[in-house]
């Protein structure tokens, strides 16, 4: 019994920081629909700068006044990020401002490097709190009986704010509906700084109070990206109790899951967000999403049509220059150009999903690393030759995203993003943890192309015709009328259905489809790298194919390439030089910034500005 | 016109961080160097330092084959498919004659398969996985650092001389600390076959619930407890642990918590009476490793850490090499390697010709505080030819590789 309340205490313990990162995160996505994938990065920036803090001011003031502090730097810095970087922006497509916290993830790394060096800090302990206390004989840390004490505060000033003063009133308001607080004669953009300044003040704080039990690392931002998404989602999006409830339950059933189950402690949190989202499509505290979500916000969108005369000439040209480029180029190219190419197929069959099918997939890497590892564990366990891993990886990456696709199109928007995601991280558990058969995390290795295929030359032309084959492919789909009743399923789903489209059965397929081709990509770049390793399903892989259909411009048909062969050529650069994350990170905002429409769509308005291309082109 | 402002400074920032990549034009031998040097900074920063630190004695020297050596670093981002991209550019189109780097297993063995498959000689300088020499071992990668099971082998033997018999084990959940535990296991059940292993605990890599690990160990009552968890994750199994007395009364082992990467952090909460393996730089009182460390404090006003070493023995392996097989070519240097003695600041060491793994020991020692810091007592260097599997075991093990 004594240990059994002591487990239940360690995991309330844990969920103090939990709950104030995550609470944060949860705010900022209620009220400006960003889904801040920087906010594991403020709670870093909270765990630094508290740290220092703790260095200079003694005692127990000083301890307790150098976290109320680093919250409240924390947040200043989220006004600056909000104001400098995400105020020009938020007119772009919905989601699009990820991209650019993606950018300042990278920025903020870099800056922390510089300023607070490579070494972790190990945390001060609380002074006056540093011993325990037995509680039926089981040590309970006092600082943790603190944490369990002081969370409750927190979660009430904040509810208290949120539903008895007037900012909150307005805040709760624009949670509903932005538009009509706006035309109420709100000033939307204080409202939105002052809440950027809350969640990241809150993220800071988490990030402070959790030193005495940790430290700050400059790994942190990362390892407690996920956590914190899983608990905001199966809180419900927007809701504070739905956050407190669900950091307690994540870190309660985390502790008995180290205890009775260790090897659970991969996978447990995604097991409990898709049951609870499978039960509860809109997490355990959440609304159904209403507001801003028919139809989509900025300018109307353009109807897709295929290439005119001139676009088609310069794709030919550019084929033709690839087909000679082994002629004229060395090696090296070559790779790079085949890796490129591998790339912007992945992104590209995610952006066939996200740009022609609305459905955000934020677990596309399942699909990629699946198909990778389908022709990888062919060829260590069959013998398999390269042609038939190739036929077969795309089968089982599609077969894969049918599955998991049946199962997530039951929700819709926030929810259905993040329960992809849960999926390719189940999947990826998966692979790390079944080490015997799928090589954990040393992966499968000497997996090369066959004898006629392994001439670098011969391997790119191989690339160039499997992917080119299937990014024209996924642009033809686009025209073809199974493209059409896609995408009226993505603009009305209840027009499309009334026209007698079965919305969810297109869904499906598309999702197959999509799959599939992102499972070529990924048994290309099996043989291309002769080995593979789980990190080709991990949620980052997903991520770098989010941001190229972003960056390239979702509402182009060519975006996932555009974004695909810019992000990654400039990768190739970037990364020779000493602070390269800076650099890309200031890239990445800076290309957002001038180009909220993304790479191609900006491109396209420039060339009609100009009168390179018509308007109204010819068909 | 505020963002027009904003939006220049942008690009003023983006071209003072471009500023700065030396080009060099003269005639150098050059050695491609991958590694995680943003992703794992605090590792890979002391390496590099290492690495350069070495050259520029090679170079004052007169440098090697009668050329200035000259490493070309490369960040791979800690992704192994990157890794194997930036290989192929080294080796292509920057004329580099072999390969060296990384600390991450996975990103050594990628690399190490396109060293098989292209004839590209590669060094694997710091990552651990025995894989890398044994099951995954081929005729182009070569290893320097003691092997997992070499280090777990000499904490087993420490742990054999004791009375404890119920052992817990706690461990990142991924193929390293897998390796650790099976390798601990292997070796101390070989020397006492009465021991029992009590509990497994598995926290995800860097995510440790220390707490609720701490309550769990606890509650299976071992008589000792063998640790592999390091960074982040060992110092919060260190603080609680620490509180809730999960230490007292029982023998520690831990795998690199010794290692100053992972030791100096803890300040003056390094764990005191555990045994590990480490790196007591500041005990090192005479002979190369003396003159190492006094050389590097004078050249960084920092102490060496243990991939301090590693770096500085990667340049010294690369010299030796180079200057035995006479020229930059690939299949000289690969059998130049068979059998190479290297002298380094531990002593003398041989890269096996049998499965192409340094004998590069370490140093095993208790932890104790000194001036408010962790160091080690009574520790000795083991030599890494010691403790690895007899040679029938070895060739069985490649054999299934190849």
């Amino acid at each position: 019994m004594g240990l059994f309340i002591a487990q239940i205490l360690t995991g309330l313990a844990n969920a103090s920081a939990l709950f104030m990162v995550a609470s944060g995160l949860s705010l900022i996505f209620g009220v400006t629909r960003i889904v801040n994938f920087a906010h594991g990065s403020f709670y870093m920036l909270g765990a630094y700068v508290g740290y220092s803090f703790m260095q200079i001011l003694p005692g127990a003031f000083g301890f307790w006044a150098s976290i109320l502090l680093a919250g409240l730097v924390v947040g200043i810095i989220g006004i600056i990020v909000e104001i400098l970087v995400l105020r020009p922006v938020y007119k772009a497509p919905e989601l699009f401002q990820l991209v650019a916290t993606f950018g300042v993830i990278l920025v903020i790394q870099d800056l922390t490097l510089l300023v607070w060096g490579a070494d972790d800090f190990l945390g001060p302990r609380a002074p006056g709190l540093k011993g325990i206390i037995r509680i039926m004989g089981e040590p309970v840390p006092k600082y943790d009986l603190a944490l369990i004490a002081l969370t409750p505060f927190v979660a009430f000033a904040l509810w208290w704010l949120i539903t008895k003063t007037r900012t909150g009133i307005l805040v709760r308001a624009a949670t509903q509906d932005r538009e009509m607080v706006g035309a109420l004669g709100v000033n939307q953009a204080w409202l939105f700084t002052g809440v950027f300044f809350l969640g990241c003040a809150l993220a800071g704080l988490g990030g402070a109070v959790q030193l005495p039990k940790g430290g700050a690392d400059l790994l942190m931002d990362f390892n407690i990206l996920s956590a914190i998404f899983v608990v905001v989602v199966i809180g419900g999006m927007g809701s504070l109790p739905g956050a407190y409830v669900a950091a307690v339950l994540i870190s309660v059933l985390n502790v008995f899951g180290v205890n009775y189950l260790p090897q659970s402690t991969l996978a447990l949190m995604f097991v409990v967000m898709v049951v609870v989202l499978i039960f509860r499509p809109f997490g355990l505290f959440g609304r159904e999403e209403v507001a801003g979500e028919h139809g989509q916000v900025g300018e109307p969108e353009r109807p897709i049509k295929p290439a005119g005369q001139s676009a088609r000439m310069i794709v030919m040209f550019g084929l033709f220059l690839m087909a000679l480029l082994p002629i004229v180029g060395d090696s090296f190219i070559l790779v790079l150009i085949t890796d490129i190419a591998i790339f912007c197929l992945f992104a590209a069959s995610l952006h066939f999903l996200l740009g022609l099918g609305g459905l955000v997939s934020f677990g596309h890497a399942a699909y990629f690393g699946g198909g990778a590892y389908a022709a990888a564990l062919l060829v260590t366990y069959a013998g398999t030759p390269m042609e038939l891993a190739l036929i077969l990886a795309p089968l089982a990456a599609g077969l894969t995203a049918i599955i998991f696709g049946w199962v997530c199109l039951r929700l819709t928007g926030v929810y259905f993003a993040m329960l992809t995601l849960a999926f390719a991280q189940l999947l990826w558990s998966l692979v790390f943890q079944w080490g015997d058969f799928t090589g954990g995390d040393d992966g499968l290795v000497d997996i090369w192309p066959s004898d006629w295929a392994s001439g670098t030359t011969t391997f790119y032309y191989l690339s160039m015709v499997l992917c080119v084959g299937g990014i024209i492919l996924l642009r033809h789909t686009a025209h073809s009328p199974f493209g059409y009743a896609l995408r009226a399923a993505r603009d009305s789903q209840r027009q499309a259905e009334s026209t007698g489209i079965h919305t969810k059965h297109v869904q499906l397929v598309a999702f197959g489809f999509a799959g599939a081709m992102a499972g070529i990509a990924g048994g290309l770049f099996v043989f291309s790298k002769g080995s593979i390793f789980p990190n080709e399903l991990e949620i980052a892989r997903s991520f770098d194919a989010l941001i190229v259909v972003f960056l390239g411009g979702v509402k182009t048909l060519a975006g996932g390439v555009v974004g695909g062969a810019a992000l990654e050529g400039a990768k190739d650069y970037i990364t020779r030089f000493e602070y390269w994350r800076l650099l890309l990170g200031l890239l990445i905002i800076f290309v957002v910034i001038v180009a909220p429409d993304g790479i191609a769509g900006t491109l396209r308005k420039w060339a009609e500005k100009i009168g390179f291309m018509k308007r109204e082109d010819q068909a | 016109m505020k963002r027009k402002i904003f939006l220049k400074s942008l690009v003023g920032a983006i071209a003072i961080a471009a500023v700065g990549l030396p080009a060099l034009a003269q005639e150098t031998i050059k050695i491609g160097e991958i590694n995680h040097y943003k992703r794992l900074a605090a590792f890979a920063g002391p390496y590099k330092l290492g690495i350069e630190m070495a050259i520029e004695e090679v170079n004052a020297a007169g440098g090697v084959l009668g050329k200035p050596l000259e490493f070309i670093f490369r960040d791979d981002q800690g992704k192994p498919g990157e890794a194997v991209k930036i290989a192929e550019e080294l080796m292509t189109r920057e004329g580099a004659v072999m390969l060296t780097g990384t600390i991450l297993s996975n990103v050594g063995l990628a690399i190490s398969s396109l060293a098989a498959e292209k004839k590209y000689v590669y060094l694997a300088s710091e990552p651990l996985a025995d894989a890398i020499t044994w099951s995954k071992g081929n005729d182009y990668t070569f290893r320097l650092r003691s092997s997992t099971y070499m280090q777990a082998a000499m904490l087993a033997e420490q742990a054999a001389q004791t009375d404890a018999i119920r052992y817990a084990t706690i461990a990142p959940n991924y193929a390293y600390g897998k390796d650790a535990v099976a390798a601990f296991k292997k070796a101390l059940t070989k020397l006492k076959p009465e021991v029992e292993f009590v509990a497994e605990q598995w926290p995800a890599l860097f995510k440790i619930d220390a707490g609720a690990e701490a309550q769990a160990i606890e509650r299976a009552k071992p008589d000792a407890i063998y640790n592999v968890t390091f960074g982040g994750d060992l110092a919060k199994f260190v603080r609680e642990g620490g509180t809730r007395g999960l230490f007292e009364g029982r023998n520690v082992y831990g795998l690199l918590s010794g290692e100053p990467e992972y030791m100096d952090p803890l300040g003056d909460e390094a764990p005191e009476g555990w045994v590990v393996t480490g790196y007591p730089w500041s005990e090192i009182t005479e002979g190369p490793g003396k003159v190492f460390v006094d050389g590097y404090m004078a050249k960084y006003d920092d102490h060496p850490r243990i991939g301090s070493l590693v770096g500085y023995m990667t340049v010294q392996s690369v010299v030796a090499v180079l200057e035995k097989a006479g020229s930059t070519d690939s299949e000289a240097i690969r059998a130049a390697f068979a059998d190479l003695p290297v002298s380094t600041p531990v002593g003398d060491i041989t890269y096996r010709a049998i499965d192409h793994q340094s004998t590069m020991g370490a140093f095993v020692g208790t932890i104790a505080l000194k001036d408010g810091k962790g160091t080690l007592v009574d520790w000795s260097y083991k030599n890494g030819g010691d403790y690895t599997l007899p040679d029938e075991e070895v060739m069985k093990l490649r054999g299934s590789g190849n």
